[in-house]
């Protein structure tokens, strides 16, 4: 027989160690990046253009480009995104044709990327004829990002008290008037954190960029230009040897604002949270 | 004295469970009436039947007549989001809503579409005081309600509902989350309230039934039993079975 305290003690450590181990790797990817990175990143760097196709000079067009790019990703996905999760969850009854979607949207998000730039590349670049441009790659990051928006709102919006929607029908509101009162509010801290998730996705994304928004150095003047992201700009310079120095340092840009990102909205969760109860 | 609900032979289905059967009530204006029976007898389904919560419900097949002030509101086009405002109810859990005091009483006017401000906060008031808690709550409208002890939450819940001027109040074991004081308390407030509402509350609690109703009806298994004056209920109960219930000889 072995003794139940002492597993429980092995338990704990194994746990403790995972714990630490999962850390120590995340610690020492975004320390191996800075310590490369940090140095070469100055004001001078984020602000002005890049020069011989990235061996010197800054990134600015590609922060551009990556600030663009994902925004209007996720404005374009968000709204299909929860107005379908409202949808499946609150206006239709479990059903087969529900089944069906959610399997739908979980295929979606299980497809690799690459396709989804092959995808958009044939249809909206050249079907449509949008060419290289934010429009079709904002479209594309929307489609490859709506799977998980779908889910996590859906969750979200599940994960509502009942209780909550029973009282507001049984002061006379509408299902529309209980969604947008009760269930949106109370869901959205949930969907946030989905929508902050997608962010993190498309800011990352290469090959979906590469297909559909191109690669092009220039400040973009429309929807209807070409452009570089960090996350592309950092791919090219690896590949292409042009600088490793400019692509740790854009490595590091690219890391900071994610961890920024994280950062902010984790603030935003808690004072939105801390206002509603507080 | 006029009738203001009367139910006519209902019959409620789940799916095939026959969980009302040919129930008969008459609810006489400004009375407090009690449901009481053992667990699964359809009280809460019979309470959900007024105000046509049941609706909700996937599966759930009616027939019979509910009159409200002689109108059945299951067939006379009477408008469900009308009815529900005419006809509250308070829940067995205090839930209220994750918001502040205020907008947690204000919800219904919100949803009502009243866009006076002074209006708003003027029944806000009255509601609050009405439930008892003005006093107590006055200074801290704007903190969250989920920081109210349970109690409070539950009296917060009929100033809720005190706040779209219902006419009939349901209660659904408004009392079973409370001790014995806070309940005492809810009870007070009934019995100020029947003046101006009418009140139909579903309990456990054979005492609380006797003390503050003046009907009382005794639900078996989807049946009404009795439906009589609380004290013919309490004293000399017609039915076998009623009898044996409020004697504690059932089960
Ligand atoms: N949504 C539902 N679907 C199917 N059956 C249901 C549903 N709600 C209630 N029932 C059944 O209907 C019967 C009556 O339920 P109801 O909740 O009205 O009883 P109750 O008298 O309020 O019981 P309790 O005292 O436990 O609250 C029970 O047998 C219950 O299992
Ligand atoms: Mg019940």
């Amino acid at each position: 027989m072995i003794n139940p305290r002492f597993t429980q003690v092995i338990a704990v450590l194994l746990l403790a160690l995972a714990t630490l181990f999962t850390l120590a790797i995340l610690v020492f990817i975004i320390g191996f990046i800075l310590s490369k990175g940090l140095a070469h990143v100055d004001i001078d760097f984020i602000l002005s253009n890049p020069e011989d196709m990235g061996r010197a000079g800054g990134i600015y067009p590609t922060i551009i480009g990556t600030l663009i790019l994902s925004t209007l990703s996720i404005l374009i996905a968000a709204p299909f995104g929860i107005g379908t999760a409202v949808f499946l969850t609150e206006y239709t009854r479990e059903s087969r044709v529900t089944r069906i979607i959610r399997f739908g949207a979980d295929c979606l998000a299980g497809i690799p990327s690459i396709i989804f730039g092959l995808f958009g590349f044939i249809f909206f670049v050249t079907t449509l004829g949008m060419s290289w441009s934010i429009l079709s790659g904002s479209l594309t990051l929307a489609f490859m990002i709506l799977p998980t928006i779908i889910r996590t709102s859906e969750e979200a919006i599940k994960s509502v008290p009942y209780a909550y929607r029973d009282v507001s029908f049984s002061l006379g509101a509408t299902l529309w008037q209980t969604v947008r009162k009760v269930v949106l509010p109370n869901a959205l801290p949930g969907i946030l954190t989905g929508i902050m998730l997608s962010l993190g996705r498309s800011i990352g994304e290469t090959a979906v960029v590469i297909f559909t928004a191109g690669s092009s150095l220039r400040t973009p003047q429309s929807l209807f230009d070409s452009i570089r992201t960090m996350s592309v700009h950092f791919y090219i310079l690896a590949r292409e040897g042009l600088s490793n120095e400019k692509a740790y340092a854009t490595a590091t840009v690219l890391i900071i604002s994610i961890l920024a990102i994280n950062l902010i909205s984790y603030w935003l969760m808690i004072r939105f949270i801390s206002k509603r109860s507080g | 004295m006029a009738d203001k609900i009367e139910i006519r032979n209902l019959n409620l289905f789940y799916d095939k469970f026959h969980a009302l059967k040919s129930v008969n009530m008459v609810v006489r204006d400004k009375n407090i009436i009690a449901l009481i029976g053992p667990s699964g007898c359809g009280k809460s389904t019979l309470l959900r039947s007024i105000n046509r919560m049941n609706d909700l419900i996937d599966g759930v097949r009616i027939n019979g007549e509910v009159l409200l002030d002689g109108r059945d509101i299951y067939n006379s086009g009477l408008d469900i989001y009308k009815l529900r405002k005419r006809v509250g109810m308070v829940f067995q859990r205090p839930n209220s809503f994750a918001k502040s005091i205020f907008e947690n009483v204000a919800f219904g006017l919100r949803v009502a579409r009243l866009a006076n401000k002074k209006k708003i906060s003027e029944i806000v008031e009255t509601s609050l005081r009405t439930a008892g808690l003005w006093d107590d709550l006055k200074d801290k409208l704007g903190t969250s309600a989920l920081e109210l002890p349970l109690y409070h939450q539950q009296r917060l819940c009929i100033a809720r509902l005190l706040a779209v001027e219902p006419e009939v109040i349901l209660m659904d074991e408004p009392c079973s989350t409370l001790d014995p004081i806070a309940t005492m308390k809810i009870e007070e407030m009934m019995i100020e309230l029947k003046k101006k509402f009418n009140i139909i509350i579903v309990t456990h609690n054979m005492q609380q039934a006797a003390r503050v109703s003046d009907q009382c009806g005794y639900m078996l298994l989807g049946d009404m039993v009795e439906f009589n004056k609380t004290s013919e209920i309490f004293t000399n109960p017609r039915d076998k079975r009623t009898q044996d219930y409020i004697t504690g000889r059932f089960g």
